[in-house]
């Protein structure tokens, strides 16, 4: 043993022993799984957030000197940011103003126009300020910091920012620094309002940026109850100086004495600004973003058979999310600070981690054996995966420790975060996601008998029966021959409305698709109106990245009315002329209004004690300190960026607010009136607060929410179609057809156009009057056997009929039950009195048909030619089996059933009951037709001539399969046994000629048995009790004969000598279908669901594999794998050698289980009145060939592949003959 | 007594099989498909490029809306798409249809993991660039190994990356674009590995459209 194997093997065991703890403590491991997750992400709350808020420090003034760039030792609170100086020093002075007294005269505009006119004289007054000491002479100009153009996106907004000279901004700029401009403006709200971006906005809007207060507090609206109107203006410093500043905030305080103002004025807070993550860089972070929930879309689809998809998926997501915050939290716990950009990295990191492990692992347990027990199912599926689960890791270990060398920081410490990253997840697959995994099979386990047994869905209500476990079938009947395949009534339910409604959201994913599409909106909108978004971007890309040729700024228009409150250092004439008229008044304007001011206190106090609502009441208080917390933090990011100076990893110093109170008399807000103001709506509507202001918000908004839902509705139309064309797969599961099909529509209809012309044409095959019931062929030759007992054979090659054998003497007489091939009930008491039959007819219906040799009475319909001599009893069939459910056959006695009694027996009786029973069973071989009769009696036809060549009635119970190989036939009867027969032929000319080529590798060559030859047909033996149930399926191949039987075993017989070889145990359900080939290749499916695989030399079972929920119904081999078809609509395709399931077809409800290989790689299954072609390499469905119009109801039951590329399936009375020869080509 | 199944049904609702059959049709879908992936990438990475002036181009009318000279996308578009179908074609004519990992989710993987080479040549800041270069070329071999671990698509791979890098620098040379900092040429060294990565993705992409096609015809046609 080498030393890997003995690892591996130990690994197995440690796994195995394991999953065994986890799947019997669930509970507490859950919770120490939690814990743990809690403690490893503790460190995190000590970690900021991550995003882009900014970091404050705060400092005195006093003392403030610009921080050297060299980081200084013993400065022990001081951010490592605070070096150097600021980007700028943000001077903002706060001003309140308010008429006071109000006075009833007054409109509402009053309380802000006025108001906002003294923003002009204040700004005047801070221009002209001059500050001379000893020193030298500073004015503002000169500290100011000074700004060139704005970003050429930002046209717009030329008129109102300042360009060329000092950043200084208040709210004058709306109407460019110039008081005439606000005097004649006639509505001041509308200017105000029509810089406003449209919609939706989260960043600093202009008028935050003028105003240098939220909007909501600056008071200046129609409605405002405080009558107090605030604004700041914002000066932008580049450099300090601390005299200056405080000579004009005494210069200030002297003009405007704030009266109750106590702002603390000591502090100076430095703002931080970390980097900023724009729209370039966005961009691909989405992308990585959307990739990665795609994959994780992709990877959470897998998850199959188990109790909530859903639940898994969470689980999985959450393993691998908070597996990433413990290695976060464990390499700050140990001091590693990230640097990286942690949203950028963390896609990347989801996809090194990876969803595969847990996907591996619940596929591995869940292909565990049903029956185990759920511990040892866990403990199982964690030893069966350890192994590639080990191999994984170490790999990608590996792998992150070859990243670590790369020497390159970041690379290094991407690979830490992933190792730490990788292990935290094993720690939570190996201990969270298992337990989660323990849970969710027990409570499959819990509600798979209900799943499992169907009938309580399809039960009819006025036939209630005790639902029992599928394990142990009552026995129904004295000789309970029950295969029990649901009918396909059971696929057809109707549901119930609010079922079906939500099927339909399932299916097509409404609210998933709504939530996606707003959100897809909103950040649309969001990044197109961020002034610093998506439009500025593109816009300034188109400038800037042209540093190959000349700068881009020289393609732009000459700035027109820049409002600048300054003649910048080189600002042009034209806008210096248009200020410089204002400053020659300035000096008396002060005077007159702080004289004006100091009046208004002293007439305001007595009001104030007269009415107080009437008057104005200016207050400080301590948010006022530090109002530029109130606006939003990218306030000053999106400011500079205007003009490209960007925040980012620096820092600014915001200083103290200089106060500014302003009372004004109603006799100047009357003067300084516009005419227009007075229109406006009566004063006191501000009581009843519905306007004119709110109309302009409403209406743009509505237009954005139209475009919106305009946009909406196309968004998902374009998404429809990509999903349509991305993910055809089939999400609901059990379900609801697609769009109730109406009766003779072709399946396709759907898409609303007509089906081309195939290339595949199926030849109809027709004669039988009835529903086709047997079909053999030794891929010359064709025989059927319809219901109504006629033997037709055809060519195989050309489809012609040759031979019709009709009821001979005493008739066939056949009958059908259900739509599968169900026998249930019909034994030996129906052969021993067949005349009772006609009332003991099944709910399927029973369908007896005379010979020829009686007299008829009723003839009411025309018939086909063949039938003359008939009672025509078409009227009483009752082919829609659909209805009747199954279960049904099981629990009720028969005459509970659809009693037709009546009506037969009519037509019966005129008849001799036949004497035979219907043939059950029939195999072709060379040119003869073996049946087996319900009667027990094994006939010989001779196909080419239709004349009975010889019988056997040793039998008395019925034959349900007949094995026919070589001179060997082998029946297998209802009482569970078995006869072997030898066919003798007495040719008189020697020997047997051997006809036609060779057939495919499990159809040895036929001998032709000509007419002379005598041929008898003897029991050679008999063995009884070959199963203690009736047998369900014999196949006979390479010199072994193989049945299935309800009984739960498989047994293996030599065909030469009937001797049993091997009694192969293994199911936990009845034996439903068996495959075996010439190479020996024995499959058996049970009702279990499993698919075992056994060795026919040794009788070893090769591999058990569960795939299906309920019966398995039919199975075949090829070379390389096993493929199996259930009963939950399922095909599943096996690795034959190793019994890994490769991947399966969900097919749609109802669609049959019968299946064919053509070729290698091609295998053909039926469907609801059509076949699919698929392809076994990849599972791509080929072709589908409709085999007529009225599809509805028949489905295609048996399935027969020829030699030539043909193959032959039942289609209702027709046979259906379909060269594929086209599909071959395509694969070839 | 038996009559064929074509003539007696009804040429409008005769045995059908879907339009989409059609293998050009088919073929045309995947090629739109391919093409869109690739103009989207291109747009994606190219960004990433642009954003640390990697790549110049020079100032050219409407064009530079996004960020490249118009032409960058269609052609990495058209390139995907010839390589998408590539791919699965070659596959087919040396009869070795590939098996390994063939999962949208592993595509997914797979393109990510692309996304994240860009992302590391153009955002982290190596010492040098023969590093950064061979770093670059490690990880696009583990992507080959990880995704793909198909002799044809190494070869295909190395190829075409090899064609393109020949490209680029007749491109470069003949001043259509330059690199701010060239270091093999005029080109930058990583560009063989960037070419070899995404080669090996649109195959990958290819592969899974091929194998996805016939799965969207079963919808058509198979939808109850």
């Amino acid at each position: 043993m080498t030393v890997r194997e003995r690892l591996r093997e130990k690994i197995s065991t440690a796994f195995y022993r394991h999953g065994l703890l986890c799947a019997s403590y669930p509970v507490p491991i859950i919770l120490f799984t939690s814990a743990s997750i809690l403690a490893c992400c503790y460190p995190l709350l000590r970690l900021p957030l991550p995003g882009t808020g900014p970091v404050e420090f705060t400092t005195r003034v006093r003392d403030y000197t610009v921080p050297s760039h060299e980081p200084q030792g013993d400065l022990g609170e001081r951010p490592d940011w605070y070096r150097g100086p600021p980007v700028a020093y943000i001077q903002q002075v706060l001003v309140k103003a308010a008429v006071s007294p109000w006075d009833s005269t007054l409109v509402p505009v009053d309380v802000f126009r006025s108001p906002l006119g003294r923003v002009f004289s204040l700004l005047e007054e801070i221009r002209n300020h001059v500050h001379n000491d000893g020193s030298g002479v500073r004015s503002l100009e000169a500290l100011c910091l000074q700004v060139t153009d704005l970003l050429p996106g930002l046209r717009r907004m030329q008129t109102v920012l300042p360009e060329h000279g000092c950043l200084l901004v208040s709210p004058g700029n709306y109407w460019q620094n110039q008081r005439e401009l606000f005097d004649s403006d006639p509505d001041l709200l509308k200017t105000v309002h029509q810089h406003e971006p449209k919609g939706l906005h989260t960043s600093a809007t202009l008028r935050d940026l003028l105003f240098g207060v939220p909007v909501k507090h600056t008071g200046v609206s129609l409605y405002s109850r405080k009558r107090v109107v605030t604004y700041t203006i914002t000066m932008v410093l580049g450099s300090y100086d601390a005299r200056f500043l405080s000579s004009l905030r005494a210069r200030l305080r002297q003009l405007h004495p704030s009266v109750n103002c106590s702002l603390r004025e000591d502090h100076m807070v430095h703002v931080h600004f970390k980097e900023e993550i724009g729209m370039a860089e966005l961009i691909p972070l989405v992308t990585t973003y959307i990739i990665l929930f795609a994959y994780i879309y992709f990877s959470t689809r897998k998850i199959d058979m188990v109790k909530s998809k859903w639940g898994l998926a969470l689980a999985a997501v959450v393993t691998v999310l908070s597996s990433l915050l413990m290695s976060v939290g464990l390499c700050t716990l140990f001091g590693l600070t990230p640097t990286l950009n942690g949203g950028e990295i963390f896609p990347y990191l989801v996809v090194v981690i990876g969803l595969e492990n847990v996907l591996v692992l619940t596929k591995s347990v869940v292909s565990t054996p049903v029956d185990l027990e759920v511990k040892l199912r866990i403990a199982q599926g964690l030893s069966n995966e350890s192994w590639s689960i080990m191999k994984n890791m170490a790999t990608e270990l590996c792998i992150i420790l070859i990243g670590y060398f790369t020497l390159v920081p970041a690379i290094q410490e991407f690979c830490l975060f992933a190792v730490v990253g990788l292990v935290s997840d094993f720690f939570l697959q190996m201990f969270f996601f298992t337990t989660v995994l323990s849970i969710d099979i027990r409570r499959m386990e819990l509600a798979d008998l209900n799943r499992r047994l169907p009938a309580e869905a399809g039960m009819p209500p006025p036939k209630p029966g005790p639902l029992r476990p599928r394990e142990a079938p009552p026995p129904p009947r004295p000789s309970p021959y029950t295969i029990t395949l649901q009918t396909p009534a059971f696929r057809n339910l109707r549901l119930p409305k609010r079922l079906r409604v939500v099927y339909f959201l399932a299916r097509t994913r409404l609210a998933q698709r709504f939530i996606m599409v707003g959100t897809v909106i909103w950040i649309g909108i969001l990044a197109y109106t961020d002034p610093a978004g998506l439009r500025t971007y593109l816009a300034a890309q188109v400038s800037e990245q042209s540093p190959l040729g000349e700068s881009g700024a020289g393609g732009l228009p000459p700035h027109l009315g820049v409002a600048s409150v300054f003649p910048g250092p080189g600002g042009d004439p034209a806008s210096t002329l248009s200020v410089l008229p204002a400053p020659a008044e300035p000096t008396p304007l002060p005077e007159n209004q702080s004289q004006g001011h100091h009046g208004a206190p002293r007439e305001g106090v007595p009001h104030q004690a007269q009415a107080p609502p009437l008057v104005p009441q200016i207050s400080w208080g301590a948010e006022d300190e530090e109002g530029w917390r109130r606006l939003s933090f990218r306030h000053w990011p999106s400011l500079f960026s205007y003009y490209n100076i960007t925040l980012a990893k620096r820092y600014i110093s915001i200083l103290p607010v200089i106060p500014v109170t302003l009372h004004l008399s109603p006799r100047e807000a009357i003067e300084t009136r516009h005419p227009q103001d007075t229109r406006h709506p009566p004063p006191f509507i501000g009581m009843y607060g519905e306007g004119s202001k709110q109309v302009i918000n409403p209406l743009s908004l509505s237009r954005v929410a139209a475009l919106g839902l305009a946009a909406g509705v196309l968004l998902v139309l374009l998404l429809f179609c990509l999903y349509r064309v991305l993910c055809p797969r089939n999400y609901g599961q059990n379900g609801v057809a697609h769009g109730r099909r109406r009766r003779g529509d072709l399946p396709c209809d759907d898409y609303g156009y007509s089906p081309p012309i195939s290339e595949i044409s199926p030849l109809l095959l027709r004669g039988h009057s009835m529903d086709i019931e047997c079909l053999a062929s030794d891929g010359m030759l064709l025989a059927s056997c319809c219901l109504a007992g006629q033997i037709r054979v055809w060519d195989a090659q050309t489809g012609d009929c040759l031979t019709v054998i009709p009821k001979h003497g005493s008739c066939l007489y056949s009958c059908i039950i259900g739509g599968w091939e169900q026998r249930d009930g019909w034994d030996t008491v129906g052969v021993a009195e067949p005349e009772n039959l006609g009332g003991g007819t099944e709910p399927g219906g029973g369908v007896f048909d005379e010979d020829e040799g009686y007299p008829l009475r009723r003839r009411t319909t025309p018939r086909p030619a063949l039938f003359e001599d008939q009672p025509d009893l078409t009227p009483l069939i009752d082919t829609n089996f659909d209805s009747q459910p199954s279960s049904h056959l099981l629990l009720t006695p028969p005459r509970d059933g659809f009693d037709f009694g009546g009506l037969v027996e009519r037509a019966y009786l005129e008849h001799e009951p036949p004497s035979l029973g219907a043939v059950w069973a029939m195999e072709l071989r060379g040119n003869l037709i073996a049946a087996g009769r319900s009667s027990g009696k094994l006939e010989l036809w001779d196909a080419v001539e239709g004349s009975l060549r010889c019988s056997n009635e040793d039998g008395v119970s019925g034959i349900t399969a007949l094995a026919f190989l070589n001179n060997r036939i082998v029946a297998a009867r209802l009482d569970g046994s078995l006869d072997f027969f030898t066919v003798d032929i007495n040719k008189p000319l020697g020997l047997l000629q051997y006809r036609g080529p060779p057939g495919r590798s499990n159809m040895p060559p036929s001998p032709c048995y000509s007419s002379e030859d005598v041929i008898s047909c003897q029991l050679t033996r008999s063995v009884q009790c070959a199963h203690q149930k009736p047998i369900t399926v014999l196949r006979a191949a390479a010199g072994r004969v193989v049945t299935g039987s309800q009984d739960h075993t498989v047994r293996v017989y030599r065909l030469e000598d009937s001797c049993c070889l091997f009694t192969l145990q293994g199911h936990s359900g009845g034996i439903t279908a068996i495959y075996i080939d010439q190479t020996m290749v024995l499959a058996s499916g049970g009702q279990d669901g499993a698919i075992c695989l056994w060795d026919v030399l040794t009788g070893s079972r090769v591999s058990h594999v569960y795939g299906h929920r309920g019966d398995v119904t039919s199975l075949v081999c090829t070379t390389s794998c096993v493929i199996s078809s259930g009963l939950d609509d399922l095909i599943c395709i096996w690795d034959r050698s190793t019994g890994i399931k490769l991947y399966s077809i969900q097919q749609e409800v109802g669609c049959g289980a019968s299946l064919g290989v053509i070729s290698e790689s091609l295998l053909v299954t039926g469907g609801q009145g059509c076949v699919s072609f698929w392809d076994l390499n990849f599972g791509d469905l080929l072709q589908t060939v409709y085999l007529g119009q009225s599809s509805d109801g028949q489905g295609v039951r048996q399935l027969v592949v020829l030699n030539n590329a043909a193959i032959v399936c039942d289609f209702g009375s027709e046979l259906s003959l379909v060269y594929v020869p086209s599909v071959l080509e395509k694969l070839d | 007594m038996s009559r064929s199944g074509s003539g007696q049904t009804d040429p409008s609702r005769g045995p059908y099989i879907a339009v989409i059959t059609n293998r050009s049709t088919t073929l045309v879908i995947r090629g739109f498909m391919l093409f869109s992936i690739g103009v989207f990438l291109a747009l994606v990475l190219n960004l990433l490029q642009v954003q640390r002036n990697v790549t110049l181009f020079p100032p050219d009318v409407i064009s530079s809306i996004f960020s490249s000279a118009w032409w960058v996308p269609p052609c990495c578009g058209t390139a995907s798409a010839i390589i998408g179908l590539l791919y699965p074609c070659i596959d087919c004519r040396l009869g070795e249809p590939h098996k390994f990992k063939r999962e949208w989710s592993s595509v997914m993987r797979c393109v990510a993991v692309f996304v994240g080479i860009n992302h590391a040549s153009a955002k982290v800041d190596f010492a040098n660039n023969v590093q950064l270069s061979l770093t670059l070329a490690a990880l696009s071999i583990g992507l080959w190994w990880t995704f793909d671990r198909s002799r044809s698509g190494f070869g295909l791979g190395v190829v075409i990356a090899l064609l393109a890098t020949l490209s680029t620098q007749l491109l470069v040379y003949n001043g259509v674009f330059q690199y701010t900092s060239p270091d093999f040429l005029y080109i930058r060294s990583w560009l063989p590995c960037i070419f070899f990565a995404g080669v090996i993705t649109m195959g990958n992409i290819g592969r899974q459209l091929a194998l996805y096609e016939c799965k969207l015809m079963s919808e058509k046609t198979h939808q109850d």
